[in-house]
């Protein structure tokens, strides 16, 4: 026998549920008068500095269904590279951007949007720089535990081929499923659950 | 928050034998639903290490009181009325200050204030089902409201939630994000849920049910429960290796 280490262990995950939107978005379900608005639903103001640019998709199931009962939130770095988060200790982020948004997939179409600004490059713990990329986190109903993964940019094809987490894909022709695709300044992003098409899920 | 040094290490793994599978197919909805190939493991960078944080300062006094936040005026939620209170820790036994909770529930009669339920239980015209709370220094919370009641759903041909209350938390890095449930002491509706089920080891749906807390009641106004909650603990940055000039 040896001294018992007593570390805890982490609360198990239960699913989001259907109703997901009473607790996290409540006036985008009806449920108005609570808060003043819902949280993460606006990222950036005004001065915000940095590129504006759209982000927009569905989650897809097993079936080729979108969910329309999914939330996604997203979590970035600001134009310089820079995260909104005490843990930041390279520098002061632009206080003018959240780095956090919250949107749920539209109850009919299954569409979520994000309106946000385009995110510098970031450190591996290495050193080396990871390409600017918008990391996510998905819950819903028949989810749980809530999935990650992240979102690349297509434009950026040395700095992604150089990037430290999607050199880690061993199966290269999965390496597009973090990839969006762009128009202009709004770029696309469907991600699958399951299927030929899955996404790269990460345990991170 | 606390004056102490910003964390920046990475989070010890997550024990995904102590968290629900993806694909539980008691659980009929994560059939379609769950990812089927491997997970893509690297150790945490700046991207996971960091999250978003949430003052105290953008609550409004009702939001940790759901028995009258979405009341009409001089009126109340119907229910049992009940204190959950407890703290949020990391893995080491810290307590996780100045974190975000949120949480939603049906009202007493199993209802949920939403287009998509359509159990037949009524509405409380004085009961929303939503609040938030930051912890405070040490990591402790409390909020009141009404004790949900159990539901129907359509999984099985007799299947029933037992009583829950729904919780979405933040830490301080984004791979800490989690959202869970809340089971209340003896129901014996926990043993035979699915969803519950979804979780193999008793002990992990043991720290998911509340325990009754007389200490904690508000004498002649409501009982307690106390509901301690854990996120991922950060490593230490010990001896780690650094680059020249980091
Ligand atoms: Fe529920």
């Amino acid at each position: 026998m040896a001294q018992p280490l007593d570390y805890l262990k982490e609360s198990p995950s239960q699913t989001a549920g259907p109703y997901v939107h009473i607790g996290c978005l409540p006036n985008f379900c009806g449920i108005a008068g609570v808060y003043p608005a819902d949280l993460g639903h606006s990222m950036v103001n005004a001065r915000t500095r940095g590129e504006r640019i759209t982000l927009s998709g569905r989650i897809i199931d097993g079936t080729g269904t979108p969910l329309r009962d999914a939330m996604v939130e997203i979590w970035q770095a600001d134009a310089a590279g820079l995260y909104n988060s005490p843990s930041e200790t390279r520098g002061t982020a632009d206080p003018d951007f959240t780095g956090w948004g919250r949107q749920a997939a539209d109850p009919e179409t299954g569409l979520w949007r994000f309106e946000t600004i385009r995110p510098g490059p970031v450190p591996f713990p290495d050193g080396r720089l990871q390409a600017p990329h918008i990391s996510v986190w998905i819950v819903a109903r028949g989810i749980n535990l809530g999935l990650n993964t992240r979102i690349y940019f297509p434009e950026n094809e040395a700095a992604n081929a150089a990037d430290p987490v999607l050199s880690r894909i061993e199966h290269k022709n999965r390496v597009p499923t973090l990839i969006a695709r762009r128009d202009g300044a709004a770029y696309s992003h469907d991600i699958h659950l399951q299927g030929d098409a899955e996404t790269v899920f990460l345990d991170i | 928050m606390s004056n102490d040094a910003p964390e920046t290490g990475a989070f010890f793994a997550r024990d995904r034998e102590w968290h629900p599978k993806p694909l539980t197919p008691g659980y009929k909805t994560s059939v379609l639903r769950s990812p089927q190939k491997a997970l893509l493991s690297f150790d945490n960078t700046i991207s996971e290490i960091t999250g978003p944080t949430f003052g105290h300062s953008m609550l409004g006094e009702l939001d940790n009181d759901l028995i009258h936040n979405f009341a009409r005026n001089g009126e109340s939620a119907i229910g049992e009325r009940i204190v959950v209170h407890g703290r949020l820790l990391d893995e080491r036994g810290r307590g996780v200050a100045g974190a975000l909770l949120e949480f939603w529930q049906a009202n007493a009669g199993g209802r949920y204030r939403h287009k998509r339920d359509g159990y037949l239980a009524p509405l409380d015209p004085n009961f929303g089902g939503c609040g938030r709370t930051v912890t405070d220094e040490r990591g402790f919370y409390a909020f009141r409201t009404v004790r949900p009641g159990p539901y129907p759903w359509p999984n099985g041909p007799n299947e029933w939630r037992p009583a829950h209350i729904h919780f979405s938390v933040f830490g301080h890095g984004f791979a800490q994000r989690l959202i869970t449930q809340m089971y209340f002491e003896g129901d014996p509706l926990i043993a035979r849920c699915p969803i519950v089920r979804t979780i193999n080891d008793p002990a992990a749906i043991c720290q998911l049910t509340a325990a009754l807390d007389m200490n904690a009641t508000v004498p002649m106004d409501a009982l307690a429960y106390k509901f301690d909650i854990v996120l991922r603990g950060r490593r230490s940055t010990l001896f780690e290796n650094r680059l020249e000039g980091n």
